[in-house]
């Protein structure tokens, strides 16, 4: 089976700042606003280099949405930089009424999404942003894995016409994807071949899946990890194609099961081709404070749940 | 440039426009839209610097943003009679496949409408957005805004107030429609909201009060001073007295025709107190 080789735990809120650094560079119409979290956004790079093109806004969000949907009249392209929580559930009828609704071409750039920003605990854990930002007509979803996966992202979006949510978190996670990759909105990505399960993952959970899929290879089952980066638009025909040849799916996200990337998978299998289907997520609850690590563990998203879904979805395969 | 008297005409078909067009449905909001409805005129005829054609981007124009977005029928209206779009399309306001939505949208593609609005208290951060894009472009042209005096109890409000001012945008004149009421009733039995001048001053803004604001005149000499007061480094704000319900007796002073469409009999003395000036739709 293929392996992949992590060169060094890096934070993908890194990559966000890095990807907006070279956009400075090669984009004069990317604007960028923050609401006093500019160190946490990785943002002090394009700010220091482009000072005429940053707004610091202030500890007020609703203003930095609808700040940023006016500055598309007349062709700017803004990334607002928050926490995921106050990037989402805040903001939701700004982003709903000044950017979805009015087309506007705004990048929500939301960092410490998920348990994973750790102690500060379920205040600022937000587990239902994919959710709310999925169910936003004409709204573009993206939650990356790694790294060099968010820098491509990042790139990407602002030659994308319309709103996006890029989704990324705190901590230094593995960083196994190519450097200087292409990024392309809405193409699953397919990390391993397999026969028996589908594992679709989207965020750090991606690299997790690969881990859990070498001890299943070692237990004699063949996995097939996807990595899905766009929750909306959905790569039905990814998923569907590899059911196909696993006839059962495991779903892993750092997000709440109800709607998130196993609901939307669930959707188009339940239309399609109906699988049976496990859920690595959170269950219909909030966080608190604890280590990265030890959230994963108590809150059931690391491999070794990820190996556990799979032996308990091979068994309901008939 | 249109004379007084044009503008006055127009404003008298523009009334009766509005309560054609929420009568024909049996809803919208009527009250706010004819206490605005020499603003708006005088506004999109004498003030603005705007172009024939309609571009989202508006570049070298000035542009209007409307963040009390239920006052629609007087925006259609002036946008219509100022060529944006047909004005036989007001026949189709708030009904289905329209473009006239019950408020304003991008939606749908009408041309004058530049963001969606309706959800109160959105439109000083959108204004003020564009306003700053206007400074990276190096355009000199105006953003202008109005908004509910209402809808100034909602606090996203007051994060753009702080914001412009903070941030010298001094290339905006936001109106407040200063009529002293809302669905509920009078602003001060509802919420007080006490000074907005000694508020706006307090938060840094350069106050222009139009005492008059029914009056096409003084609506003209106010904004130009407050456009004399644009580029001083301070956001301009600009205090509009209206009576809601002006040039309709019946509907005028109280807060009833807030959101309420008259019947057959009562859209016939409204009429009969705004005759036909320019043609009816």
């Amino acid at each position: 089976m293929k392996t992949y080789t992590n060169t060094g735990n890096k934070d993908t809120r890194s990559g966000f700042g890095a990807g907006l650094t070279e956009l400075g560079k090669t984009n004069e119409n990317v604007v960028a606003l923050c609401a006093d979290l500019i160190g946490s956004l990785k943002m002090d790079d394009f700010k220091a280099n482009h000072p005429e093109r940053f707004f610091q806004v202030g500890i007020a969000e609703a203003n930095m949405i609808g700040l940023a949907a006016g500055m598309t009249i007349g062709g700017k392209i803004p990334f607002t930089g928050t926490f995921a929580n106050f990037s989402t559930g805040r903001v939701y009828d700004q982003i709903r009424q000044s950017v979805a609704y009015s087309d506007k071409n705004v990048k929500i750039c939301a960092s410490h999404a998920g348990l994973t920003l750790g102690e500060d605990g379920a205040t600022h854990q937000i587990l239902e942003d994919i959710g709310l930002m999925k169910m936003l007509p004409g709204m573009t979803v993206i939650n990356t894995c790694d790294y060099n996966q968010t820098k491509a992202a990042t790139i990407a979006i602002a030659e994308h016409h319309g709103p996006v949510y890029l989704r990324f978190g705190r901590p230094k996670v593995a960083n196994f994807t190519p450097e200087n990759q292409t990024f392309e909105i809405g193409k699953a990505v397919q990390l391993t071949e397999g026969t028996d399960v589908t594992i679709v993952a989207t965020g750090h959970l991606v690299w997790e899946a690969l881990e859990a899929s070498k001890t299943l290879h070692d237990k004699g089952i063949s996995a097939e990890v996807i990595n899905i980066h766009t929750i909306k638009p959905l790569d039905d025909k990814a998923i569907l194609d590899s059911v196909a040849k696993t006839g059962c799916i495991v779903t892993a996200e750092e997000h709440n099961y109800l709607g998130g990337l196993g609901e939307s998978v669930a959707r188009v299998l339940a239309k399609h081709k109906p699988t049976p289907q496990e859920f690595v997520a959170t269950e219909d609850t909030f966080g608190e404070s604890g280590t990265p690590e030890q959230l994963m563990e108590k809150y059931g998203l690391n491999a070794n749940a990820i190996i556990k879904a799979a032996e308990t979805v091979l068994k309901r395969k008939y | 440039m249109p004379n007084t008297q044009q503008l006055q005409d127009l404003t008298t078909q523009v009334r009766r426009d509005i309560l054609r067009m929420v009568h024909k449905v049996n809803s919208g909001h009527p009250g706010g839209s004819l206490g605005c409805t020499e603003f708006f005129v005088a506004l999109y005829q004498n003030i603005m610097d705007r172009k024939d054609t309609f571009e989202m981007d508006g570049i070298g124009e000035d542009l209007f943003f409307l963040s009390n977005g239920h006052i629609s029928p007087v925006f259609y209206s002036v946008l219509a009679r100022s060529g944006y779009f047909p004005v036989d399309e007001l026949n189709t306001f708030r009904l289905i496949n329209s473009r006239l939505q019950g408020h304003p949208t991008t939606h749908e593609g009408l041309p004058g409408v530049r963001v969606a609005s309706g959800s109160l208290g959105q439109g000083f951060s959108v204004a003020l957005g564009a306003a700053e894009t206007k400074k990276l472009n190096k355009d000199s042209h105006l953003v202008y805004s109005l908004h509910g005096d209402g809808e100034l109890q909602e606090g996203q409000n007051w994060e753009g107030i702080m914001y412009a001012a903070a941030n010298k945008v001094d290339n905006i004149i936001s109106t407040i429609d200063l009529n002293g009421q809302q669905i509920d009733g009078a602003t001060d039995d509802v919420l007080p909201m006490g000074s907005l001048k000694a508020k706006f001053e307090a938060f840094g803004w350069t106050v222009v009060t139009i005492e008059k604001g029914n009056d096409i005149e003084a609506i003209l000499k106010g904004m130009a001073e407050a456009k004399s007061l644009t580029g001083k480094g301070k956001p301009v704000c600009v205090l509009l007295e209206t009576v809601m319900g002006n040039g309709v007796d019946f509907m005028m002073h109280t807060h009833a025709w807030h959101g309420k469409a008259p019947n057959d009999e009562q859209l016939a003395i409204g009429l009969a107190q705004n005759a036909e000036t320019l043609g009816d739709y």
